[in-house]
C-alpha cells in the first residue's frame, strides 16, 4: 500500500498565483468567502468536480496554483451562475473560473485533446475569422480535434438537422470582418499599454 | 412599438424554429423588428474564457450598432442576452475595461455609446404588449395543453431585470394568457448542461435526463424553452437519455406555442424541424391550428 499525503501544506503554497486571483475581474472579494457551501450545493456540475466550488475558492486564495489549474472543476463550469446568485459574500465565482480556464490555456494546464479548451480555441478563431458561428462547422472542427470517431455516433443526428434544414453548411459572416480582426487587435494592443 | 432585433448565431441554424416563430408572433401581434446590421457573434460563454477583454468588445459592437438604430435591443437567445446585459454591467463596474473597449470601437469608427436597452422577448410580450393585448389576439387556445416552461440559467441569472432569480415566472403568465396549463416543474433554471453534451457525454447527459424525467413526472405534454441550446439539448437526446421510461416529448420554442395559438400556420412557425411531430398531440387535446 503507497500512503499519499493528500494535506496540502503551507510551503506549497504560490503567493503570486494568490495575490493574482485576488486583483482579477471578479476576485476582488474572495478573501471574503465565508466557506459556506452554497456555491457547491447550488452547483449543478459540483458532484463530478475534483475539487467543489468551496474548495477550489479556497485553494485558489491560498495560492495552490498547481491544483486549481489542473483541476476539471474549471472546465465542468458551464456558466449557469447558480453560485453567484447564492452567494452571500456577492463573489462573481462564475467570472473567476473564467479567469482561471484562461489562465490554465495560456500556461497548459490541461490534457491534450480535451475537448472544452479545444472547444474555447476554435470558437475564438472562427470569430475572427468570420465573426460569426456556423454551429455546425464548429462542431465538426472540435471532433476532428479532439475525438474524431465520435462524429460518427452523431451522424443519424446529423442527418436529422439537415433534413429539418437545422444543420446548414454555409459559412455565416459579418461583412465587414477585417473590422471584427481590428476591434480584437486593439483590445489587446489598448491592455498592453494600460498595463505598461 | 418597433424594436432592433439581434438574431445571434443558433437561431440562424439549430434554432431556425425560434427565428421563424419569433418573427411570426411579433408580425401577428404589430410590432415591428428590424434585425441589427452586420451583427457578430456576442461571443457567448466560450469566447470569454479564451479572452475576456475581447469578448466585452465583441459584444460592445453590437450594442454600438443598435444604439445607432435608437431603439431597444431585442435578443431572444439566453446567452446573448446575457452577454449583452453583462458587458454594459462591466463596462461601468471597472472604468479601465470601458477604456479598452472604447478604444476598440474608436478604432472602427463606432460610437463608444453602448447604453442601448437590452430587452428579452418575455419581457417586451409582457410589459410593451401586455397579457391582454395578447389574449385579444388569441385564435386557437391552447386549453388543456399541459407545458413544462424551462427557463434555463442566463435569462435570469445573474442580472434578472424583468422576472424572479429563483422562480422565474414571465413565460408561466405570457402561456396561461393563451390557454395553457403550466405544470409544477421544480427544475426550471436548472442547467441543461450547455455544450457538455458534446464535451463531456456522459455528464451532459445525466443533466439532460433529469430535465426531461421532472417533466414526464409532472404530466408534461410539452416543454416550452427559451434557448436554443436548451431546447437542442432537450430535444436531440431523449432516445440517448431514454432509461426504462422512454422519452417522447416535443420541446418547443415559448413562441411556437404562441405562434400556434395566434393562428400562424405550422410551417411558418418552425414546427416541421422538430424532431417529434405536434399534431397528434394536438388532435388529441382537440386543438386548432392553422
Amino acid at each position: 500500500m503507497k500512503l499519499k499525503r493528500v494535506v496540502k501544506v503551507e510551503a506549497e503554497r504560490d503567493p503570486a498565483f494568490a495575490l493574482w486571483i485576488s486583483q482579477t475581474v471578479g476576485g476582488e472579494r474572495i478573501r471574503h468567502c465565508l466557506q459556506c457551501g452554497l456555491c457547491s450545493g447550488s452547483c449543478p456540475l459540483s458532484l463530478y468536480m475534483d475539487y467543489t466550488p468551496r474548495r477550489l475558492m479556497h485553494l485558489s486564495r491560498e495560492g495552490f496554483k498547481e491544483e486549481v489549474l489542473s483541476s476539471y472543476t474549471i472546465w465542468l463550469c458551464t456558466s449557469c451562475y447558480a453560485c453567484m446568485v447564492e452567494c452571500p459574500k456577492k463573489i462573481n465565482i462564475t467570472q473567476l473560473m473564467y479567469a482561471l480556464k484562461t489562465r490554465a490555456m495560456q500556461e497548459h494546464f490541461y490534457p491534450k485533446r480535451f475537448a472544452i479548451p479545444v472547444l474555447a480555441r476554435e470558437f475564438s478563431r472562427m470569430i475572427r475569422g468570420s465573426g460569426r458561428i456556423t454551429e455546425s462547422r464548429l462542431v465538426m472542427r472540435v471532433f476532428v480535434k479532439t475525438a474524431i470517431w465520435r462524429l460518427l455516433g452523431f451522424s443519424k443526428l446529423g442527418l436529422r438537422l439537415f433534413r429539418t434544414g437545422r444543420m446548414r453548411l454555409a459559412r455565416e459572416k459579418v461583412e465587414k470582418r477585417s473590422d471584427i480582426v481590428t476591434l480584437l487587435n486593439v483590445v489587446d494592443t489598448t491592455r498592453k499599454e494600460l498595463a505598461r | 412599438m418597433k424594436y432592433a432585433y439581434y438574431p445571434g448565431c443558433s437561431l440562424k441554424g439549430t434554432g431556425r424554429a425560434y427565428e421563424e416563430s419569433l418573427l411570426a408572433v411579433f408580425r401577428a401581434l404589430g410590432v415591428e423588428l428590424e434585425e441589427l446590421e452586420d451583427w457578430n457573434c456576442c461571443g457567448a460563454t466560450t469566447y470569454i474564457s479564451y479572452g475576456e477583454l475581447q469578448s466585452y468588445a465583441l459584444a460592445a459592437r453590437n450594442l454600438s450598432l443598435a444604439k445607432q438604430m435608437g431603439r431597444d435591443l431585442m435578443a431572444p437567445c439566453a446567452a446573448c442576452y446575457l452577454v449583452l446585459n453583462k458587458t454594459q454591467h462591466y463596462v461601468r463596474e471597472y472604468p479601465w475595461i470601458g477604456q479598452i473597449v472604447d478604444h476598440a470601437l474608436d478604432a472602427i469608427h463606432l460610437p463608444k455609446d453602448i447604453g442601448v436597452k437590452v430587452r428579452h422577448p418575455l419581457d417586451i410580450l409582457l410589459n410593451d404588449v401586455g397579457l391582454e393585448a395578447l389574449k385579444a389576439k388569441v385564435v386557437h387556445p391552447l386549453t388543456g395543453l399541459k407545458v413544462a416552461t424551462y427557463y434555463g440559467c442566463q435569462m435570469v441569472r445573474p442580472y434578472a431585470s424583468f422576472d424572479n432569480q429563483r422562480n422565474p415566472t414571465s413565460m408561466d403568465r405570457v402561456l396561461e394568457a393563451c390557454g395553457a396549463t403550466i405544470v409544477y416543474y421544480p427544475v426550471k433554471t436548472h442547467c441543461c448542461g450547455g455544450s457538455q453534451k458534446g464535451t463531456l457525454p456522459e455528464i451532459g447527459l445525466n443533466l439532460i435526463r433529469r430535465l426531461l424525467t421532472e417533466a414526464q413526472r409532472n404530466g408534461a405534454e410539452a416543454i416550452a424553452t427559451v434557448c436554443p441550446l436548451c431546447q437542442f439539448n432537450l430535444e436531440a437526446f431523449q432516445d440517448e437519455a431514454s432509461t426504462t421510461s422512454k422519452f417522447h416529448i416535443p420541446v418547443l420554442y415559448f413562441t411556437q406555442l404562441l405562434a400556434l395559438a395566434l393562428g400562424v400556420r405550422l410551417n411558418e412557425a418552425g414546427f416541421q424541424r422538430s424532431f417529434i411531430n405536434i399534431k397528434p398531440l394536438l388532435a388529441e387535446k382537440e386543438i386548432a391550428y392553422a
